[in-house]
């Protein structure tokens, strides 16, 4: 069968009543978590990762569906109608966004923003329909020493790449690398870092680790921080976008689907840097450049398509491989896993079914997004108002009930509140997130390949390098290491793009700041 | 933790963050011990790799990025705090607001195998927006009682998960 029919069977087993209800309520449910300030979509899928427990997979993964797309929307709206943007990958959403919003244009800014994030997703599913399997068919190939090379470049690229400090990179996937290990050993059935307790001779229940760090720790830091003076929230009606509005978006969603796609897909690409770059893209090619900086619409369109089709992006080498390279993913990641069901190049085949379900509910999940957002735009709206010790209270209420319904075991909040403080450190020492919740979940599967590819070479090292595609692997993980730093050697003015983007942003934000005073 | 007396300066001084220091060695410590323990293992036969050898890596790894950190830190490197929308770095850090709310989950932990989830989750909403400056008491309480009882009904009809009912078996 192709890849068409096989989507259009997902369509089939997607669209049942009992299915469509459960797309339906992650949707609503994902945009209800993502609209609340402080809340991200990765924090949003952890938070609701218990509500799947007695679900079966299929279900679950529809949800999911929903409740991610619905959770990257609500983000949007955060950061559209308040003056300060979330996650990183709303930053330029953010920048024109908001200026639309204070010029009146709160309702064509949410409008672009839901439309294009519809674009982007639907041709980011389809491009996924179609590449994920081809990459799977070779992804079955790869032997042992392969995907570890491949999952060693994974954990390599997002700890050197993304973020400012790489000591601190490293410092964060070692410990991930650390929290991965706890549990029995794989071949011995040993206990390694049990401490002698008894719920710690299994690996850490992934709840706890994800809620902790992203939920509990943002909590903590938040109440560290807390802004004492309210944000100004702008009203907005139904969204809807005049002909000329429409006109000024349709190039900017296509160009930014086209960025945040491929960005997506390979590791350390994240959305940052595709948002960015569909940014500076929109400013340099409008016709209306002059509006950069007061609310330009090409400047939202383009940048939520980009951040839409890398959330999109992600999941090709997440179903094909089971490489993660979001912290959304591994989420996801972990959440099959905890079904049983084991990802990897085989499970395009193995789960056939599901993975086509899952693929034809995210197009589902798309469509009913933007039939239910739009109309629901003031209701969410209103979300943002929501007092903030609630709130926060909220989010430290579901995290503890989701940790302590997995086992029920008053154990499970413990290790939730040690992973808060951890959450809470790193944002203190500025620990990115990304390569520690990585480690996590790849550590086990890095090592069981490890302990293959070195049973197969009967010990021997050069078992490693004994394919050429590990070799190849190697040689590109070293070039990732080598290059910035000779460069940084040879031309010490120039940034690398994580600095660059960062610098970027420094300065079109100053430049905003800089109207705002001269106003 | 130990590093919360650093944080009375305001965070924008351009000094040294000696806390960093406090971080690496806990961190030092974690490698420690994961070596420490991957070393107590056997290594069982036909197992060229054994148990060992990742843990020993990955404790390595850890104590090696602890190290570099301290360097970091001596030479006047500082993390770069993470922003948000809630989130206002120019203010001082409030560590007393954090401590009231990890009591209070930790009062959680102690009390939810006896007094059931209905009642610990109440506790903790109430007590949580109180810890964070609301001072509507009652309403956070009915608002607390209402989550709870609702999410413990929620698990139980609709995901079929029976949460402990502690003190209030037989009522719920």
């Amino acid at each position: 069968m192709g890849n068409l029919d096989l989507l259009l069977n997902g369509l089939q087993s997607a669209a049942t009543p009992e299915n469509l209800m459960y797309a339906a309520i992650g949707v609503l449910l994902g945009t209800f978590v993502g609209v609340l300030p402080g809340i991200g979509p990765a924090m949003a899928v952890a938070l609701l990762l218990p509500v799947t427990y007695s679900l079966e997979p299929t279900s679950a993964f529809i949800m999911f569906a929903g409740i991610y797309y619905g959770g990257m929307y609500g983000g949007s709206t955060t950061s559209i109608l308040l003056n300060t943007p979330g996650e990183s990958a709303s930053v330029m959403t953010a920048l024109e966004g908001n200026k639309m919003a204070k010029a009146g244009r709160a309702a064509q800014a949410l409008a672009t923003a839901a439309i294009g994030s519809f674009v982007a997703g639907t041709i980011g599913t389809l491009l996924v329909a179609f590449f994920a399997p081809m990459l799977a068919d070779v992804a079955v190939t790869i032997g042992a020493p392969s995907y570890f090379a491949i999952l060693l470049f994974a954990l390599v690229m997002t700890t050197t790449l993304l973020g400012s400090s790489k000591v601190r990179g490293f410092l964060a996937l070692f410990l991930g690398l650390t929290i991965g290990l706890v549990g029995l050993d794989l071949n011995t059935g040993q206990a390694r870092l049990s401490l002698g307790v008894a719920q710690l001779r299994d690996p850490l229940e992934i709840v706890a680790v994800a809620v902790g760090i992203f939920a509990l720790g943002e909590a903590f830091w938040v109440a560290a921080h807390l802004r004492r003076k309210p944000l100004q929230v702008i009203p907005v009606g139904r969204p809807w976008m005049g002909r000329d509005d429409w006109g000024r978006s349709w190039k900017p969603w296509l160009r930014g689907t086209a960025l945040g796609f491929p960005f997506g897909a390979i590791p350390a690409g994240g959305a940052e840097i595709p948002t960015f770059l569909s940014y500076v893209t929109e400013r340099r090619l409008s016709k209306h450049g002059d509006e950069f900086g007061k609310g330009a619409i090409e400047g939202v369109a383009g940048p939520e398509a980009a951040n839409n089709a890398s959330a999109a992006g992600m999941f090709v080498p997440l179903l094909a491989m089971g490489i993660p390279v979001t912290a959304t993913a591994s989420v996801m990641l972990a959440a099959l896993t905890s079904y049983g069901i084991q990802p990897g190049p085989q499970l395009m085949t193995d789960q056939s079914d599901l993975v086509w379900t899952l693929l034809a509910s995210l197009l589902i999940g798309n469509t009913l997004l933007l039939v239910l957002n739009l109309p629901l735009a003031p209701l969410w709206a209103k979300l943002l108002r929501i007092p903030r010790p609630q709130l926060y209270a909220g989010i430290l209420f579901f995290a503890c009930l989701g940790a302590f319904a997995a086992n029920q075991d008053a154990f499970d909040i413990f290790l939730l509140l040690l992973f808060g403080l951890l959450g809470l450190a790193m944002r203190r020492f500025g620990l990115p997130v990304l390569p520690l919740i990585l480690g996590v979940i790849l550590g086990p599967i890095m090592e069981l390949k490890l302990r293959e590819s070195l049973t197969i070479s009967d010990g021997d090292l050069s078992g490693l390098w004994s394919e050429p595609l590990a070799v190849a692997v190697y040689l590109l993980t070293a070039l990732v290491v080598v290059v910035p730093i000779v460069v940084k050697r040879v031309r010490p003015d120039l940034d690398t793009p994580a600095a660059e983007v960062a610098h970027a942003r420094a300065e079109a934000e100053s430049e905003h700041d800089d109207e705002r005073t001269s106003r | 933790m130990s590093t919360t007396t650093h944080q009375d300066q305001p965070v924008a001084a351009p000094r040294r963050d000696l806390a960093q220091i406090g971080l690496a060695a806990v961190t030092a410590v974690v490698g420690a011990y994961t070596m420490y323990d991957a070393s107590t293992l056997q290594v069982g036969f036909a197992d060229p790799v054994g148990p060992r050898v990742f843990p020993y890596v990955v404790g390595a790894g850890l104590l090696v990025s602890s190290v570099l950190l301290v360097v970091a830190a001596l030479r006047g490197d500082r993390p770069e705090a993470e922003g948000g929308e809630d989130v206002d770095l120019d203010m001082q850090a409030d560590w007393v607001t954090v401590t009231k709310l990890v009591g209070i989950i930790g009062l959680t932990i102690a009390t939810v195998g006896f007094l059931g989830w209905a009642i610990s989750g109440a506790i903790l909403f109430a007590g949580a927006t109180w810890a964070l400056g609301s001072r509507t008491l009652i309403r956070d309480i009915i608002v607390g009682c209402v989550l709870s009882v609702a999410s413990w009904y929620a698990f139980y009809v609709g995901l079929g998960i029976p949460l402990s009912a502690g003190i209030l078996d037989g009522i719920l």
